[in-house]
């Protein structure tokens, strides 16, 4: 399926949105045709933003942020994020100076705790219980953070409630046809995303034979029976990345934080590399020399006998 | 010997138990001449401090930036045998280069492990396996209380910062929490906008197991000196000064009273070749090593 074709039947107005990927495997491909399709009022979750959501606050598609980490990996902030949610004090040229900005709701936990909330949700739970946030103000700011007693101890745990998205996005190296998701480096919370939700759309650099997946059956992470769609999108997560096929692009992960400061280079950025271009081909096109700077260098490992 | 430093607490204070950070032949181990302070940067100086504070073969929850040079800078001198877990996964990392993110693909060439993050927070963390936590913290107060979430009121902050990430489980259960932060009034408050992260004691109630079972914040590295809890009150002391610096110079920029023990010892000087491992190996773009 196509991306545009994915979007279209998957992600609709108001629906609540996973494109997950701890720093790795993260489908800007994804986020970028929402945004081109101008879907509104989505609750945006993940565990850190990224400059995807930076990217889809800034051009209007959010109406809440779901999350537990809301910087620029290594780089700085996420400023079209602060400008949704700083209020400076009154009658400062700092406030005067602010484009205005939609209000954003955001609902904030750490990362254990959404990595509960997605477990809780993959495993149809409603809630997970975790020790956590004793003698923090996490639970104060965000009253969904509960407790529970433990009925075998008597313990007091914290409890998160189960995190069900419309649909998740996830980009991953290799599936097959059928659906069924290989990836490999960091995993971040792909599978308890995928699980969790009412429907999973998964982008691959590289569609495959079943007969390739059949082979190494360990490295599955998403089965195809709970997949929707899949999407063939080589360099779909760039300037994220997927190991074994390029690097993150951390220059551009650096430039980031000039670019979203500024409202008007922020604009410029949607209208060339998002708006103006129909899909991933046409955006990888816009900077020659990419592949070349980033594409991965080469750490085979040795197979495993799966024999009996 | 830090461990000499007791008696003539100001104030009564007394000594905190834990001294490793001020070692005289210490954690560094023999490597060398030491250098004079014109010779190394601040920043310089809280990495090597961090790095004496991790033993050989303790299991480590790295964060970016400077806790992840002091992490190598340890693997690389007195503790190869350092086990280094990033909240991305990835277990028993051996970076080629210096990691920009905690999820950098460098991190997974080559690693022990990789794990999904349900497993680290579950099974590592909770589980009590992490013996020291590395933590940054925009602010921190008297009690060790960590704020990285807001400046000012949560719902109208003047400043939003990322929030908790991992940090608040980390405070919570890593037997050790060390904190690396430098000195200003506003980082420095007596007490945090935002509590994100657990310290010793929180609206006067002190922390304790089951619901918190690690150590908290059990040093805090400055670049001017180490800062430890008050084992009786959980409050924040000085315990060692870097060379060249006094003891006024500390409480000048830190928002409640100060207290601190009498002599108060001095942290060695980094070695030369501390130094030279920092600037040509692990930090040669000077990425986190400004100033």
């Amino acid at each position: 399926m196509s991306m545009r074709d994915a979007i279209a039947r998957f992600v609709h107005d108001g629906d609540t949105v996973v494109i997950e990927g701890f720093t790795h495997l993260i489908s800007f491909a994804a986020g970028h045709e929402i945004i081109r399709q101008r879907r509104r009022d989505l609750t945006l979750c993940r565990l850190t933003p990224d400059l995807i959501y930076d990217q889809m606050i800034a051009a209007g598609c959010a109406r809440k942020l779901v999350f537990s980490w809301a910087g620029n990996p290594g780089a700085g902030s996420l400023h079209a994020f602060r400008r949704a949610v700083e209020r400076p004090p009154r009658d400062t040229s700092a406030r005067r100076a602010r484009a205005p900005a939609a209000p954003l709701e955001i609902e904030e936990y750490s990362h254990f705790g959404m990595v509960a909330r997605f477990a809780a949700g993959a495993a149809r739970l409603p809630f997970w219980p975790l020790r956590d946030y004793a003698a923090t103000d996490l639970p104060v700011a965000n009253p969904r953070i509960a407790a529970v007693t433990c009925p075998y101890t008597g313990e007091r745990l914290a409890t998160v409630p189960a995190l069900n998205p419309d649909v998740t996005i996830i980009h991953a190296q290799r599936a097959d046809p059928d659906g069924d998701t290989q990836m490999w480096g960091l995993l971040g919370v792909q599978k308890e995303a995928a699980f969790a939700s009412r429907h999973v759309v998964v982008v691959v650099e590289e569609l495959v034979d079943e007969a390739v997946i059949r082979a190494d059956p360990n490295r599955t992470v998403v089965p195809g029976f709970i997949v929707d769609a899949v999407v063939v999108e080589p360099w779909g997560a760039h300037p994220s990345y997927a190991q074994g096929y390029y690097d993150r692009d951390n220059a551009f992960y650096v430039a980031w934080e000039g670019i979203s400061r500024d409202p008007a280079r922020l604009t410029d950025y949607l209208d060339t590399q998002v708006y103006g271009v129909p899909d991933r081909a046409a955006y990888l096109r816009l900077t020659p020399g990419l592949e070349d700077r980033l594409r991965a260098g080469r750490r085979m490992c040795a197979g495993v006998n799966y024999g009996y | 010997m830090a461990t000499d430093a007791t008696a003539g607490a100001r104030g009564g204070t007394p000594r905190p138990a834990a001294t490793a950070a001020t070692g005289a032949t210490g954690a560094t181990g023999a490597t060398g001449a030491t250098i004079a302070p014109r010779e190394y940067s601040p920043s310089e100086m809280m990495v090597v401090t961090a790095a004496r504070e991790l033993r050989d073969g303790e299991v480590v929850f790295v964060g970016i930036g400077l806790p992840n040079l002091a992490c190598n800078l340890a693997r690389a001198t007195h503790a190869p045998r350092l086990v280094l877990i990033y909240e991305s996964g990835a277990v028993g990392a051996v970076p080629d280069r210096l990691p920009v993110s905690i999820g950098d693909p460098s991190l997974v060439t080559g690693a022990r492990m990789v794990a999904a993050m349900a497993d680290v927070f579950q099974y590592i963390l909770q589980n009590g396996r992490i013996e020291v936590g590395f933590l940054g913290a925009a602010q921190i107060d008297r009690w060790g209380n960590i704020n990285t979430t807001v400046v000012g009121p949560y719902d109208a902050p003047s400043v939003r910062l990322p929030g908790s990430g991992g940090a608040a489980e980390i405070a919570t259960h890593a037997r050790r929490t060390i904190v690396v932060s430098k000195l200003s009034r506003r980082a420095f408050p007596e007490a945090v906008d935002f509590v994100t992260s657990p310290g010793h004691a929180y609206h006067g109630v002190r922390r304790a197991a089951p619901s918190l079972p690690g150590g908290g914040p059990l040093k805090v590295i400055t670049d001017r000196g180490v800062l430890e809890p008050d084992p009786a009150t959980g409050e924040l002391v000085l315990t060692a000064l870097y060379p060249g610096i006094a003891a006024a110079d500390v409480a000048r920029d830190v928002g409640w009273p100060l207290r601190w023990p009498t002599p108060l010892p001095t942290v060695d000087p980094p070695p030369a070749e501390h130094i030279r491992l920092l600037r040509e190996r692990l930090d040669p773009d000077h990425l986190f090593l400004k100033g």
